[in-house]
């Protein structure tokens, strides 16, 4: 069976149904082994103390807070060119789980930083980069809200999408990009494989990614049967309004 | 608890204000998700009655 075949709406109501009880409960599994691990099992780091368990939410927010906006550019993509309603839903569905990652990850670094690098907030290129990613998350969505047509709100919706991955790229390789500023390098490279966190820590932080992508999963498919259910509601009374 | 020592206050605000959030993002899904299905129970139910 084709993957196309889940852009009819009843499908892919009924595959996410089924999926979303193992996601939900290994999400679960996964940000309470890795937070409860973190937070009372880990030791403080030698120059951050005990500021060091911060690290297990501001980095894997930081992570969804990109990829969900990958995974809006990629049904954006499907839309504009598949016109499949269940792909542009998914987008809206994810957006507002993508700026609640977002603004984790500005919070937790802020509280962070503060202690650390004497300062809440410098205009350093990662978090001037994830500040825009945050509006552009806020400008999705109120634009969204802002067009009556659905059609003409997920094609608007999609073309910022666009627009705004660019900000998404610099927001992760920004520190690659502008060697300055006072945020530190990806202490897990994915490429090299080179990290620099120990497996003390290192552990119950992958636990936790693990965790908020599962979350993340699930929320966005609950959230797009949400959409889906919104919109044939719509489609509902609309007919019923022609009838009359 | 785990000794925090001196940045006990941050640490502790970092997980409160995300665990907040996490929290409300949840609620608010899942009451807009309950809202959606009465709404389309409903709607289909008046759309059967119209014929």
């Amino acid at each position: 069976m084709s993957i196309w075949s889940y852009a009819n709406p009843v499908k892919f109501l009924a595959l996410s149904i089924r999926v979303q009880p193992f996601l939900w409960t290994a999400a679960l599994i996964c940000l309470a082994t890795g937070l409860i691990w973190g937070f009372f099992a880990t030791p403080d780091d030698f120059r951050q103390g005990s500021t060091v368990k911060i690290i297990y939410l501001h980095v894997p927010a930081a992570l969804m807070a990109i990829n969900a906006w990958f995974m809006m550019l990629i049904t954006s993509l499907i839309w504009l060119v598949r016109r499949h309603h269940v792909s542009a839903l998914a987008a809206k569905a994810a957006a507002p789980v993508g700026l609640v990652m977002t603004l984790i990850a500005l919070i937790t670094g802020a509280i962070w930083g503060q202690p650390m690098w004497g300062t809440w907030w410098e205009w350093d290129p990662r978090l001037t980069s994830f500040l825009i990613l945050f509006l552009f998350y806020l400008g999705y969505m109120a634009l969204w809200e802002a067009i009556e047509d659905p059609d003409t709100a997920a094609d608007l919706t999609s073309v910022l999408c666009l627009v705004g991955s660019v900000f998404a790229v610099l927001s992760r390789y920004a520190v690659q990009f502008w060697n300055q500023g006072l945020h530190q390098g990806t202490s897990i490279p994915v490429t090299t494989g080179a990290r620099t966190v120990s497996d003390v820590f290192f552990v119950p932080l992958l636990i936790c990614m693990i965790g908020f992508g599962l979350l993340f999963a699930a929320l966005v498919l609950y959230r797009t049967g949400t959409e889906i259910r919104l919109r044939r509601i719509r489609a509902l009374r609309a007919r019923m309004e022609r009838t009359l | 608890m785990p000794d925090l020592g001196k940045y006990a206050v941050e640490v502790v605000s970092a997980y409160g204000a995300s665990l907040l959030l996490l929290a409300l993002l949840l609620g608010l899904s899942l009451r807009r998700g309950q809202r959606a299905r009465a709404e389309l129970a409903k709607a289909e139910a008046e759309a059967a009655d119209h014929g």
